[in-house]
């Protein structure tokens, strides 16, 4: 008998807490979770094969567009889309917007995504996730930023990339910082161990279980820019446990087909030749950005740190 | 994650979407040896199968897109021993409602998706059983719930007063998940039991 069991002890999290907000969020692996701004939406997405759906106002390509404040959606569409689709539904608050969450908390959505993509609310200071029963799912760049969102009680990360922007590149830069760090983190003393603890700027137990797990201790997702099949797979095989598509598959040709095709591609994601079977004639992808581009203004990664 | 070496009986787990990898270091910590499974390839030699948690609407997607709805149906219905947890159980199921959706139909249990409610209720409850040892606790996520048993089926434990863990012959299914909670589950050593049982039988395929 080998004691291989993945659930442990997490530093900062009630047991329960780790087997029903954690547990939660263990479901979702190996899915796709979309982008949907409406029931008709979130509908195509279910029926595509999706393991949930973002609900929100505008993508984040809208969004870019768009320009000025981006909030919290408007409550009577998020429940349109409750109402419309038996899989989980997740929505999103500003940083630091707590008053947002706890209203997403009363309507029961399924997890709640503080997210970079909106206007941060509180330039200082994270929501206190612990005290929502909701599961949070969180950004990060790098992996200080990753513990110190599940300090703040985040049952999920996933890497930010850069949303609205249907280029891969930050998702992928974000991924191999917060792998090669963890790695980085193993074999070293206890001293070390504290140090590097200082430097993250969280508790040293919780920098002391991924130097010995070589893991995050919650579900590690990627998002920001994944615009194809090939995009998502590449996610996955570089550690992400499932992925968020934003913009990447409303804003193509052909949403359902894109949708199911990104769907069988995380099943899949070792397997090049189903990845070539679906990502044959998909149609227009969304058009991409250019990161270089991007004025530092516009950037949403370095949003929430 | 996979592991077949060794000749400890082998236990596919569909590995379409969801807890697939729990699902597999809990059975491997029995001592067993598993393999994922995607395709109808994946179903050959097998000495029991596991239908995961997860989202039953992807599974019954993906199935249909891999082709696999047929044979791993074949592979259901061959007498090896089966364990499904929440989603899986869904796909065993002979009604689903919640809306009303496509399943295996071999299990004769109504079920309702999400029948507790959404995420917000989701908990660890006590369960009341007379086969399982005292103080056993069902994790429920986002849990169906079982409205009705049909003839043959064995009622091992209950939430309140509500099915939570049936047996029907060589299928186990349970509300909740076994396989999240920390240290060994009752539920997953009476399933590894029904699999060395049945391996030591010499039935598998």
């Amino acid at each position: 008998m080998t004691d291989k069991h993945p659930i442990k002890k997490i530093p900062g999290f009630t047991a329960e807490e780790v087997v029903s907000k954690i547990g939660f969020c263990e479901q979702l692996k190996g899915g796709v979770i979309m982008d949907v701004v409406n029931p008709e939406q979130a509908r195509i997405a279910e029926e595509a094969g999706a393991c949930a759906v973002m609900a929100l106002e505008r993508v984040p390509a809208d969004i870019r567009k768009h320009g000025g404040v981006a909030r919290s959606s408007d409550p009577e569409m998020i429940i349109g889309i409750q109402k419309a689709v038996s899989i989980p539904v997740m929505a999103k608050v500003r940083i630091g917007h707590f008053v947002e969450a706890q209203m997403l908390e009363s309507m029961e959505v399924d997890c709640i995504d503080e997210s970079e993509v909106l206007t941060p609310a509180d330039e200082q200071f994270q929501i206190d996730k612990r005290v929502f029963k909701t599961p949070f799912v969180c950004g990060c760049r790098d992996l200080g930023e990753a513990l110190r969102r599940i300090h703040e009680g985040a049952a999920m990360i996933r890497t930010k990339g850069e949303a609205g922007t249907g280029n891969v590149v930050e998702a992928v830069r974000h991924m191999r910082a917060l792998m090669s760090q963890i790695r980085e983190l193993r074999g070293l003393e206890d001293k070390q161990l504290e140090k590097k603890a200082i430097e993250l700027r969280v508790p040293c137990e919780l920098v002391a279980w991924v130097a010995e797990s070589q893991k995050l201790p919650v579900p590690n997702f990627s998002a920001g820019g994944v615009a194809t099949p090939a995009d998502a797979a590449l996610m996955m095989q570089l550690g992400a446990e499932a992925v968020f598509v934003g913009s990447g598959i409303f804003k193509s040709g052909d949403p359902a087909k894109r949708a199911r095709a990104i769907v069988r591609a995380v099943t899949h994601f070792e397997d090049p030749k189903v990845l070539v079977e679906v990502s044959k004639g998909l149609g227009e992808p969304m058009v991409g950005i250019d990161i270089n581009t991007l004025p530092a203004q516009e950037r949403l990664a370095g949003r929430g740190i | 994650m996979a592991s077949e070496a060794g000749g400890a009986p082998l236990v596919g787990v569909l590995a379409l979407q969801g807890d697939f990898l729990d699902h597999e270091a809990a059975l491997q910590a029995q001592g067993l040896r598993t393999r994922q499974v995607r395709a109808a390839r994946d179903l050959q030699g097998l000495h029991a199968i596991v239908l995961p948690g997860g989202e039953s609407t992807t599974m019954l997607t993906l199935l249909d897109v891999e082709e696999l709805w047929q044979p791993l149906g074949d592979t259901l219905r061959s007498g090896i021993p089966v364990l499904a947890t929440c989603a899986g159980m869904i796909l065993l199921a002979q009604k689903v409602e919640n809306p009303s959706q496509r399943s295996y139909g071999m299990l004769p249990i109504t079920v309702v998706r999400n029948g507790y409610g959404r995420q917000l209720h989701s908990g660890t409850f006590r369960l009341e059983s007379d086969v399982l040892p005292k103080d056993t606790t069902g994790t429920f996520i986002r849990a169906p719930r079982i409205t009705a048993v049909g003839p043959g089926v064995d009622v091992l434990a209950r939430r309140g007063a509500d099915p939570v863990l049936v047996q029907h012959g060589p299928l186990l299914a349970a509300c909740f998940h076994p396989e999240l909670q920390p240290g060994s589950h009752p539920v997953v050593e009476r399933f590894a039991a029904m699999v060395r049982k049945h391996a030591v039988a010499g039935v598998g395929l």
